[in-house]
């Protein structure tokens, strides 16, 4: 596989970068939102990843539809984490997630 | 006959009405009323025994039987029982004198109860004691039998105490009750005896009349190697001698006088201590069939008419001397069942009601014109003060002495007779009571009614001071001038002493020329048991030379009486002083039979008592203690292992729980940053796990 031409490893890299910025967004974001901006970050990764194994393997367009599945699960996630985190703020007057923690042990 | 079951009933219908309703009479209709129901109840009982008697007399001699069947009682398994009463020559004499002198006492006791704030309750109690005692003559089974055995036990009991505030009274009732529990207990044994191996043959009754017919059955049946049959016999004896008064349960009778005197004739002299000779005479089928218990009987109450007699000579009460003259004399009746001369026991049984009822009567009559002094050292010149009381009272003494012709002769003269075919040495203790006998009834007569008067007279005290000597509260009256009783005791006085007289002329042996009519009656009844008829006409000289040695001995007593009571040319310390006075000592204190028992049996009970406590206490009690403790140190056990073991080991789970939470709750910090964080180093663990 030749640098020039754009291939698998490429897409799976992009893909990785991606989870990484996720999960950095996800572990150092004390926004609720913005750790919910992380999660989409980490959801499309997969989405990526799916995308790029189905086109360059041989399994069909099961990748693709997992892919579909996923923006939508995103959409949807987004859509209820952006409500719970309204009740939070409703509730608490705070989206601040070191200072939810009434769940504490 | 539907008649017969009233003769048993009517009393009954007294005493219920009497012992419920009696005292509300008493109070409203007057004490006349109670006396004259309870009388009229028993005279009308009397009426129907005698119409039955004659309906019986129309009969042939081998069909007088009438049967009365009242009720079907028992029918268990091949036990079926009625109530029935049956009416046969045996039970009619029974039941004629038993309500005839009854009636007679019963009139008797309205005039010597005269005092008694509880009329309705003697007379009640007479009643029901009636009730009982027709029920045993006249029931057809021994378990009839056995009903009225246990009644008149009852019965006797609540009259012997009848006066129950005074403890020596209530002691005497229930020292006769006991005594004779124990003969009940033997006769119930021999009942059961008898059912349980007539059931094993097959024939299971216990049905007099049936009896008869399946007795020889019994024939050659063994239990422990012993004849069933003595055994049985045995046994109803031992219950005969309890209610009999016979040795060696004779001792209650004495006591039993703690009764009012009516009682002590009717139940201690006339009627209840003979259900023991009319029980062996009823059941004379199987005592035949018993030589050995026969010798016994004859046995036994020779000895206990020789016993009785010799302590009747020295007692003081009045009514004392009687009671042991009634012991002796029953075992006179005891001694003509021994030798299979049941007539001649019955015989001696009815002339004996009327003479020891009249003589009870006349000592009751006595004693309450002395105002219930019976101490005789105390009495003496009622002759000419008490004229009805001294002649029917001297007239039952010389039928009781054996004079001819008075009824005592003719029956204790037959006794003697067949005695003397039986066994010589029997007749001769039989002769020798009939000499003790004859002077100590006469040595009673002088002293209470010659002489001068000694009421009052102080007496030295005696360490006998048993039941019914205990009247001397009543000294202060003696002052009263004593008179004659009234007429209601003095009748049935007279009527009993014209018995007395007459009684014997039923039973006139041929050898006197007379038919023997009484054992001729009889003798349907006892044909099947083999007595002995007078088949002996050979010795008819030798009957006459009885009669006159026995007739001759009784005048021997009397004139010795006369001789130390009233002429006093012979002084009775004398007598008392042979042998240093040993033989007197033992006769007025009764040979120290009571002493006897209550060192044997009474303190060996006690003794025994007192062991089986001493066993209860230390070791019953030992081991339920020590079980206790033995489940209190188990459970102090558990009790450890529960609280230790078991809550450690549920603690310690606990523990283990609660201590892993306050580590892991840390871990819970709620920063969503934190669980994020522990995810990924989780997710990728797992991922390098799976890759490595």
């Amino acid at each position: 596989m030749s640098m020039t031409t754009v291939g698998l490893a490429h897409y799976l890299v992009v893909s990785v970068v991606l989870l990484c910025l996720g999960l950095y967004c996800v572990l150092t974001r004390r926004n609720a939102i913005g750790v919910l901006m992380g999660i989409e970050l980490i959801l499309n990764s997969a989405g990526i990843n799916f995308v790029a194994v189905s086109r360059y393997g041989s399994a069909g367009f099961d990748g693709q539809v997992f892919a579909v599945f996923i923006i939508m699960l995103a959409a949807a996630e987004s859509a209820i984490g952006l409500a719970v985190v309204l009740g939070i703020y409703r509730r608490m007057r705070a989206i601040d997630t070191s200072r939810l923690t009434t769940l504490q042990g | 006959m539907q008649a017969i079951r009233w003769i048993v009933l009517l009393p009954l219908i007294g005493a219920a009405i009497n012992l419920t309703l009696g005292s509300r009479i008493q109070r409203s209709a007057g004490r006349a009323a109670v006396a004259v129901f309870g009388s009229g109840m028993a005279l009308a009982s009397f009426a129907i025994a005698v119409t039955g008697f004659m309906r019986l007399r129309t009969l042939e001699p081998e069909s007088r039987l009438l049967v009365d069947t009242v009720l079907p009682w028992l029918h268990v398994g091949t036990l079926d029982i009625s109530i029935a009463f049956q009416l046969d020559p045996l039970s009619a004499v029974m039941a004629l004198v038993v309500s005839g002198v009854g009636s007679l006492i019963h009139i008797y006791s309205y005039g010597y109860m005269d005092e008694d704030p509880a009329l309705w309750r003697f007379f009640g109690l007479l009643n029901l004691f009636l009730f009982a005692m027709l029920t045993l003559v006249l029931g057809d089974n021994i378990l009839v039998m056995f009903v009225g055995w246990e009644g008149v036990g009852l019965c006797s009991w609540a009259l012997i105490g009848f006066w129950y505030k005074d403890h020596a009274n209530t002691a005497a009732a229930n020292k006769a009750f006991l005594f004779n529990r124990i003969g009940d207990f033997a006769f119930l044994c021999g009942m059961m005896l008898l059912f349980w191996t007539l059931s094993g043959l097959g024939h299971a009754t216990l049905v007099f009349r049936e009896l008869g017919a399946v007795a020889p059955l019994l024939e050659g049946q063994l239990l422990w190697g012993v004849p069933v049959v003595t055994l049985v016999t045995l046994a109803l004896f031992i219950g005969a001698t309890g209610k009999s008064a016979q040795i060696p349960l004779y001792v209650w009778l004495p006591d039993a006088m703690a009764g009012p005197t009516p009682v002590s004739a009717l139940i201690h002299a006339a009627t209840m201590v003979t259900a023991g000779v009319y029980m062996v005479s009823r059941l004379h089928c199987l005592f035949s069939m018993a030589p050995v218990t026969l010798d016994v009987i004859a046995v036994t109450g020779a000895a206990t008419a020789l016993m009785a007699a010799t302590i009747a000579l020295t007692q003081n009460d009045i009514k004392k001397v009687l009671a042991y003259s009634t012991v002796s004399q029953l075992g006179y009746m005891f001694v003509a069942l021994g030798c299979g001369a049941y007539a001649a026991g019955v015989f001696h049984l009815v002339t004996h009601a009327f003479f020891k009822a009249c003589l009870f009567l006349g000592a009751g009559s006595v004693i309450h014109a002395c105002h219930h002094e019976q101490d005789m050292r105390r009495m003496g010149g009622l002759r000419t003060k008490m004229p009805l009381t001294f002649w029917t009272f001297l007239i039952s003494t010389m039928a009781i002495a054996g004079l001819p012709p008075l009824a005592g002769f003719f029956s204790k003269d037959e006794i003697l007779w067949k005695a003397f075919q039986r066994e010589p040495l029997l007749w001769g203790v039989g002769l020798v009571t009939a000499g003790l006998t004859a002077f100590y009834m006469f040595r009673q007569v002088f002293l209470v009614f010659f002489g001068e008067s000694r009421a009052g007279a102080s007496v030295e005290a005696h360490a006998d001071h048993s039941a019914a000597g205990a009247h001397d509260d009543h000294h202060g009256h003696h002052a009263h001038e004593v008179h004659e009783s009234a007429a209601a005791i003095t009748l049935p006085l007279v009527l009993l002493a014209i018995g007395a007289l007459t009684a014997g002329w039923l039973g006139i042996p041929s050898a006197l020329g007379g038919s023997n009519l009484f054992t001729e009656w009889l003798a349907p009844v006892f044909a099947a048991g083999g007595e002995h008829h007078a088949e002996a006409h050979e010795g008819l000289e030798l009957e006459y030379a009885l009669m006159a040695v026995s007739v001759l001995v009784a005048l021997g007593g009397i004139t010795l009486a006369y001789l130390v009571y009233l002429r006093k040319s012979l002084s009775a310390d004398t007598f008392s002083r042979i042998a240093r006075g040993v033989p007197y000592r033992l006769s007025f204190n009764k040979y120290y039979v009571d002493e006897i028992y209550y060192g044997t049996v009474l303190a060996g009970t006690l003794a025994l008592s007192r062991a089986l406590g001493w066993f209860d206490k230390v070791v019953i009690d030992g081991v339920v203690n020590g079980a206790a403790a033995s489940v209190r140190a188990v459970a102090f056990l558990g009790g450890g292992i529960d609280k230790f073991v078991v809550d450690g080991l549920v603690n310690f789970t606990a523990h283990v729980f609660d201590s892993a939470g306050g580590a892991l709750r840390l871990v819970q910090t709620g920063n969503i940053n934190a669980y994020v964080y522990v995810l990924l180093i989780g997710v990728t663990a797992v991922l390098m796990a799976g890759a490595w």
